[in-house]
């Protein structure tokens, strides 16, 4: 049947399991939206084991999703990769150095004679919530407002955008009111999360003050995340955006994004499913008490997620525009792999589902019993 | 034409080189150490015996520290083909992504699920489903470096593809050519198992510390035996998958097999040289001895390279010179071709962009004429096709003389352990220690032979190092160099203070 499907539906079929892929990169981002809280929420040393071991347990899932879809992207569209990585370089950099210092920081921060004292590690995990969440959001913005980058006759990229004689090399992104409201919504949205799954995960009866600040941080930090997100979604509608015509010529179209939403109104559906799923999560918390507002926001997140990165790629739109030069702007349909390996991956991707699955599995049986104090004193614990 | 801008070149090389060669400090002992922590457990559950669970628990601890600083190092190395080497991901990312994708898919989740279930689910799960995770961490960790060989060993011998003129890329034919490279698949075995042997004599370098210090002398004991067994197989079998390697190298990489040996001429009934310091002052094509001294064993290069005693081996000189005797194309006809190559598929994607379907369909025909030297059309001078030949030739030889010795020192331990007089033998002892470090040096030296003895080749024979990379000022790779310089030794520095506490604290015994 795969075998079977032509170049333009694989394609596609393409640019939604890397949506997928971070769509729930974007979820599993309550990892470091916990991070960012941890200070907040954790005053005493144990309430901070709580949090860490709790989030320590998860922290490999956004890292390694992170990693895959570097991966599909490099394998489904190695334009894109060759071109934002290769361009963008220092916002890509420091995302990435972000995550290396996160890697070890779990494993290390409570280890004897670590070297750099638990709250450089804490620190670590600080800017990796923070800054890390922040660049990718920022990043992820230039599916929209563009980005300074030229193509030639090789697909070679050059970029070109410079203050003060240094080329910024995507920096540039953050300097953006709607890429950086993308990544400051994203951050706060996060934290949301990471208030969230504590909550659910941990078992509070004996450390009420810590169960009191994580329902103040997730409904501060959702009160922080609400103009961000009216704003990009005002913008959206309001934007004008990047058209591919019949003819592969790019130019700037008002209303583009609008457009879109009402030419695929399914995807208007999906972000008013997901924005209400996360209301419902945060308000289900904070006013009723629950502790399941992680999996209603969780869900919300991956609907969002979802909108936001196939709005800006289907519907005869650049995903990756240039500002510079709008013909190098970078389609699902010019910057893709070849028919053959477009093929050959979506046979691997059959693995996906299996993969999921045991992830679920395990998680579930890792979670059945919350995690409590006494586990964290004399078990394993980080 | 393209304006390359050699020192940026370098220091994109210098950045890979340190990423890489840092993440391979804990790889390897990744690889091995998680099969050796499977294997503790697996006598644990069949024994019900606790000493066993604490000898589990202490090796897990270590492998721990060592896998979070693996990843940490690990994830800038999928991203920096992107960032510093975007041409070349642009040019074979048809055929390179999809590896590491698979690596994602299927090997990290693997790691990455299961890791968490090893460290805390001890409580948490059934004792078998513990087994079980701990064996999914071990497949996991050896999945993905069949994938990431998969890939590097497509650039030692790219197969399964072809360049396709429209596009100007290389483009994915045979999904399966790929993955069964002949390359790759020596590549996985050697370098997988090169890691169980690490990861062995970092056991046993650490169990030898604890019988010299007369302090958890039955765990470490214990430890000896597992790791001697593990030890023994995985050098017999790195040593044998060496012999494969370099039949490889051979016949598809002749270039480094010459600078490996230091063979400047190239000869029948070849010598191998089993121990020489080379002359510094040699330079290709000149008549100096390239060797100060040497030691040889007669026909055995020969031997190792075509598998005949009186087959031809060729040396860097009839290599970039040519040999009309033994049929072997010299560098400078094939830049000419290369050259034409280059030119002809600049004027075919110029008609292409005129509609001018006449002049691309002549272009295309003189294209494909000299397709196959279109690499060595970015080479300026013959010469440029050698690779540094006094790194790779030490470092192979570092590594062939320790590679020998281990499998030696394994069988000595094996045989005082099931003696049970370990403990009096403090100078083997000592050896022992000793050979942890030995053990890093000779898989170090490995990546050095495959990786600077590829140059000038990013994709052999294909795709030059100098063409693959972004283009970037100077400026911003001296800049992320040093912060990876840092930051590496900074975290490296960390781990290995954990790692000696942990050491001094020694497992748990008796809990």
């Amino acid at each position: 049947m795969i075998s079977s499907l032509d170049y333009a539906t694989l394609q596609q079929l393409w640019w939604i399991i890397c949506s997928i892929v971070c769509a729930l990169f974007l979820f599993l981002n309550f990892v470091q939206g916990g991070q960012t809280l941890l200070w907040e929420v954790a005053k005493t040393d144990l309430e901070k084991s709580l949090v860490i071991t709790s989030l320590g347990r998860k922290w490999e899932m956004p890292f390694t999703t992170l990693v895959l879809f570097g991966g599909a992207l490099f394998a489904a569209f190695p334009k894109f990769y060759a071109t934002s990585f290769g361009g963008a370089y220092w916002v890509w950099m420091l995302i990435l150095f972000s995550f290396i210092i996160q890697a070890v920081s779990y494993e290390y921060r409570k280890k004897e004679n670590n070297f750099l004292g638990a709250t450089v590690y804490e620190l670590f995990l600080f800017i990796n919530g923070s800054v890390g969440i922040l660049l990718i959001g920022a990043a992820v913005g230039t599916f929209y407002t563009g980005s300074n980058f030229t193509l030639d006759l090789y697909n070679r990229v050059t970029w070109n955008y410079t203050l003060m004689g240094i080329n910024l090399r995507g920096l540039e992104a953050a300097f953006s009111l709607f890429n950086l409201s993308l990544g400051l919504f994203l951050l706060f949205n996060a934290r949301v999360l990471g208030a969230l799954y504590l909550l659910n995960n941990i078992d509070l009866s004996s450390t009420p003050d810590l169960e009191s600040r994580l329902r103040k941080g997730a409904w501060h930090s959702f009160l922080i995340a609400l103009p961000f997100l009216l704003y990009i979604l005002i913008s959206i509608l309001f934007m004008e955006g990047f058209n591919v015509d019949q003819a592969g010529r790019v130019s700037l179209v008002p209303f583009k994004y609008l457009l879109n939403l009402l030419a695929m109104p399914h995807l208007l559906v999906l972000l008013l499913a997901g924005i209400v799923l996360v209301i419902y999560g945060v308000l289900s918390s904070t006013f009723k008490k629950s502790n399941k507002g992680i999996w209603f926001c969780g869900l919300g997140t991956v609907f969002t997620g979802l909108v936001i990165l196939s709005l800006p790629a289907f519907n005869n739109t650049p995903f990756y525009p240039s500002k510079l030069d709008l013909q190098s702007s970078l389609t699902i349909y010019n910057a893709s792999s070849s028919m053959y390996t477009l093929t050959v991956m979506t046979y691997v991707a059959i693995g996906i589902p299996f993969v999921l699955a045991y992830v679920v599995y395990v998680w579930k049986l890792m979670d059945s019993k919350k995690l409590t104090p006494e586990e964290v004193i004399h078990e394993e614990s980080y | 034409m393209l304006e390359i801008d050699l020192s940026m070149v370098n220091w994109a090389r210098a950045q890979f080189a340190l990423t890489a060669m840092y993440h391979w400090i804990f790889v390897p002992l990744t690889l091995g150490l998680s099969f050796l922590c499977a294997f503790f457990e697996s006598i644990y559950v069949r024994t019900g015996n606790k000493e066993w669970r604490d000898i589990t628990k202490f090796w897990m601890t270590l492998f721990g520290i060592n896998f979070a600083i693996g990843v940490a190092t690990g994830i800038i190395l999928e991203f920096e083909f992107g960032t510093n080497w975007s041409n070349y991901s642009w040019m074979v990312g048809d055929i390179f992504g999809a590896p590491l994708a698979i690596e994602g898919l299927f090997a990290f989740f693997l790691e990455a699920t299961f890791f968490a279930v090893m460290f805390f689910g001890w409580n948490r799960v059934s004792k078998r489903f513990h087994l079980f995770s701990t064996w999914m961490v071990a497949l996991g960790s050896n999945l993905s470096a069949i994938w990431i060989l998969v890939a590097n060993g497509w650039m030692q011998n790219p197969v399964g593809m072809v360049f396709n003129p429209g596009t100007a890329r290389f483009e994915m034919q045979s999904f399966f050519e790929v993955v069964f490279n002949p390359v790759a698949v020596s590549k996985f075995v050697h370098t997988s198992s090169s890691g169980f042997l690490f990861a062995s004599l970092f056991v046993l370098a650490i169990s030898c510390w604890y019988l010299i210090k007369k302090r958890h002398i039955q765990m470490a004991k214990k430890s000896i035996v597992v790791a001697s067994v593990f030890g023994l197989f995985s050098s017999s079998y790195v040593a044998l998958t060496g012999d494969t390697s370099a039949y490889e190298v051979a016949q598809k990489q002749p270039m480094k097999l010459a600078a490996i040996e230091g063979l400047y001429t190239g000869e029948t009934k070849a010598p191998i040289v089993a121990a020489g310091i080379l002359n510094p002052d040699k330079k290709p094509g000149d008549n100096q001895d390239p060797f100060l001294v040497k030691v040889e064993i007669p026909y055995l290069l020969s031997l190792l390279a075509n598998h005949s005693i009186d087959s031809f081996v060729p040396g860097i000189d009839d290599l970039v010179y040519g040999n009309e005797k033994e049929g072997i194309e010299g560098v400078a006809p094939k830049i000419i071709k290369g050259k034409k190559a280059i030119n002809a598929l600049a004027f075919f994607k110029q008609a292409r962009q005129e509609n001018n379907n006449q002049k691309a369909k002549l272009a295309l025909a003189k294209f494909k004429e000299n397709q196959k030297y279109l690499g060595y059309g970015y080479l300026d001078k013959p010469e440029e096709a050698i690779p540094p030949v006094a790194i790779p030739y030490y470092a192979f030889h570092i590594m062939v003389a320790l590679g020998t010795f281990f499998p030696f020192l394994f069988a000595v331990f094996l045989f005082y352990a099931l003696k049970d007089s370990l403990a009096q033998k403090r100078w083997l002892l000592f050896i022992g220690l000793i050979s942890g470090f030995l053990g890093f040096i000779a898989s170090q030296a490995g990546w050095v032979v495959a990786e600077v003895g590829r140059q000038p080749w990013a994709i052999y024979g294909l795709l030059p190092v100098k063409v693959a990379t972004t283009n970037l000022a100077v400026e911003n790779v001296q800049i992320t160099f040093f912060m990876f310089l840092g930051l590496f030794t900074l975290l490296l520095i960390a781990e290995i203070k954990i790692m000696l506490k942990q050491i001094s604290i020694g497992p748990e015994e008796g809990s």
